[in-house]
């Protein structure tokens, strides 16, 4: 770890992470510390495991080892609540309410904010943290539309923006970018690093040139195990990275 | 907290007054219109598919904005049509307050469990705390342990079908297959008096608006878009930190709740309930007028509800033995081939002949889409 990083409690510890789909083991004894106020990118082949990292941290696959985060576990909760630690996920397959519109997207993100009264009424006006949040992700303009008729990229936004409405401290997102064109890259990199600034973000993504980019702390995974971890520069200078992506060049792929 | 409010976000004026609108020309047409242009006979039968109309509404909320196929209803219809039919023939009974058919089939023996049903409290608090109680065990049990989509359907149709068994077994004490019936005054009020029958008929439609308001508020509410939410991505819901299980859980069990009380009011408006009523046909049948109408829709399931009835009565004379499989392949038919039911023609109606501003909307984001 560099000297620079600044420690904070609001950090995510995951130590000895395996999960295993009957026999096979997708993954094998991960490690990661997860710092508040960077940008952490998760990348490495299809296949390598880094979806099924997301899904043990938030609950969705049984996973064993060690995963905390404010001192709390994680593993063996179950997804509800571990959203309610602060804990936030996006999908790689965007998954918005699509009959609901943008608005009530965002506005249903902050329900355990709000008072069990709020529940019994119709919302009135836009609430500030949605009205902010739709702005962070620019899609203040489309408040008024189903969600189901968004572009693939503006569903990621949402998704964020969810998150933000949300007030997740965690933000795991899972190739967020896949499927934007270059500005829209560029937009939702910038994002990345204006809300990070007070969150912790994982973001898987198989772009290299995205990462190069925006990336503080880049962890490779391969096969279940985490391969290297540290700056671009030195992930790059990396033997093993190098061997792992010779002719492994997965850009732009995305399982199912 | 500087951003732009879109003015654009928020529903039209009348599309927020449209449930109300709708709820106020549907009294006139209840409460003025109908007892005036309609025979006390016909009214009568009105009465009796505003019953059906009740326990629709709940369904409509359940099914068409719960996602959960409710295809066993009529067990919680037949729980608070039960409890208010027990009443009823203690009110009924002779002096040593035993109900008639009782002296016939059980020797004069009433189990203990009866006697509750004595008090007019007690047995209003049970059409709706029994079906309340009961859908809230189940639907932990089942919600909980994320049972869903067909499981869910084919587990309440199997309950409802053990319920109607159960009565046809109890002869001595439900009346068996013939169910409990002559019935002569409902709270003091003979049922025999037209007065009286037009009281019940009343009643119905102020208890079916009743529920339509309790729907439409409950619809518009954040809860009906998490509700939603829940339909239509159940785990998505999970990560927002909220448990899908709860907002199910509550849809049915006002679901139930409904039921029984359309199942409290049809016995003395039509004068007996037994377990034809009750059992896996009717529930197919209440469920056929709600997608007819529209499940997802404030209106649609009751008039849906409302139509079937009526076809009901007037079908089924002529084509007795084939009603049944009407009623079934109307429903199969419906799903199929307008999953929206009718009221989904009538939006697109309306959307064809004003909703420039709809084909605008998805233009506009058609455009967005493709940058
Ligand atoms: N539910 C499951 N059951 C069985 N095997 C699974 C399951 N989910 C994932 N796997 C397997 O675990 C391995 C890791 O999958 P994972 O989705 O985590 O990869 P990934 O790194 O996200 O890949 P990609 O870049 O393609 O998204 C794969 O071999 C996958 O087939
Ligand atoms: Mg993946």
């Amino acid at each position: 770890m560099t000297a620079e990083l600044i420690r904070t409690d609001d950090y995510l510890e995951v130590r000895d992470l395996r999960v295993s789909f009957g026999d096979f083991v997708a993954v094998d004894g991960v490690a990661l510390t997860l710092l508040q106020g960077q940008v952490h990118f998760l990348v490495g082949p299809n296949g390598a495991g880094k979806t099924t990292v997301i899904d043990a941290l938030t609950g969705l696959a049984r996973g064993q080892g060690v995963a905390t985060f404010d001192g709390e576990d994680l593993l063996g909760r179950s997804s509800h609540a571990i959203a309610r630690l602060g804990v936030g996920r996006t999908f790689q397959t965007a998954t918005v309410f699509n009959d609901l519109t943008v608005l009530q997207n965002l506005d249903i993100a902050g329900l355990r904010h709000r008072r069990r009264r709020s529940l019994w009424r119709a919302r009135h006006g836009i609430p500030d943290a949605v009205a902010e949040a739709a702005e962070a992700v620019g899609l203040s303009h489309l408040l008024d539309r189903p969600a189901g008729v968004l572009s693939h990229g503006q569903k990621q936004w949402l998704e964020i923006g969810m998150l933000l409405v949300q007030d997740a401290r965690v933000l795991l997102l899972d190739e967020p970018v896949a499927g934007m064109s270059a500005q829209e890259r560029d937009a939702t990199g910038e994002l990345l690093h204006r809300i990070g600034r007070e969150r912790t973000i994982v973001v898987v993504e198989h772009d290299m040139e995205f990462v190069r980019r925006y990336a503080d702390v880049v962890t490779v995974l391969h096969a279940g195990r985490v391969l290297a971890s540290g700056s671009m520069e030195q992930i790059r200078a990396n033997p093993e990275v190098q061997r792992v992506y010779l002719g492994d060049h997965a850009e732009g792929v995305s399982n199912a | 907290m500087t951003s732009p409010r879109t003015s654009f976000a928020e529903p039209t004026r009348f599309a927020k007054a449209g449930p109300w609108i709708g709820l106020a020309v549907l009294a006139v047409a209840l409460l003025v219109i109908a007892p005036l242009a309609l025979s006390p006979f016909r009214l009568g039968l009105l009465a009796k598919y505003l019953c059906y109309a009740i326990a629709a509404v709940g369904i409509g909320l359940a099914w068409g904005r719960g996602g959960m196929l409710v295809l066993g209803q009529g067990m919680y219809f037949g729980l608070g049509g039960y409890a208010m039919a027990m009443h009823l023939k203690l009110a009924d009974a002779g002096p040593n307050g035993i109900p008639d058919f009782m002296l016939l089939y059980a020797d004069g023996q009433m189990p203990l469990w009866w006697e509750p049903f004595r008090s007019p409290l007690v047995t209003l608090a049970a059409i709706v705390l029994v079906p309340g109680l009961l859908a809230t065990i189940l639907g932990l049990a089942i919600f909980k342990r994320r049972i869903k989509g067909a499981y869910f359907a084919i587990l309440s149709q199997a309950l409802t079908a053990a319920f109607a068994l159960l009565l046809i077994g109890q002869v001595k004490t439900t009346g068996g297959y013939n169910g409990l019936n002559n019935f002569r005054g409902f709270f003091g009020y003979s049922l025999y008096d037209p007065a009286n029958k037009k009281m019940l008929y009343l009643i119905a439609a102020g208890v079916l608006l009743l529920s339509l308001a309790l729907v439409a508020h409950l619809q518009r509410s954040r809860f009906g878009e998490l509700l939603i939410a829940t339909r239509d991505a159940e785990e998505r819901v999970r990560f927002l930190g909220q448990d899908p299980a709860f907002p199910k859980l509550l849809a049915y069990v006002v679901a139930a709740v409904l039921a029984a009380v359309g199942g409290a009011l049809y016995v003395p408006i039509v004068g007996i309930i037994s377990p034809d009523d009750v059992g896996v046909v009717a529930s197919i049948g209440l469920i056929a007028g709600v997608a007819l109408g529209g499940r997802a829709s404030l209106f649609g399931p009751a008039l849906g509800a409302i139509a079937v009835g009526y076809a009901e009565s007037t079908l089924s004379e002529r084509f007795a033995g084939s009603w049944t499989y009407f009623q079934g392949a109307l429903f199969i038919v419906v799903l199929l081939l307008l999953p929206g039911g009718l009221s989904s023609v009538l939006a697109k109606a309306r959307e064809a002949a004003g909703g420039r501003r709809l084909r605008r909307v998805h233009a506009e984001a058609g455009e967005v889409a493709a940058v």
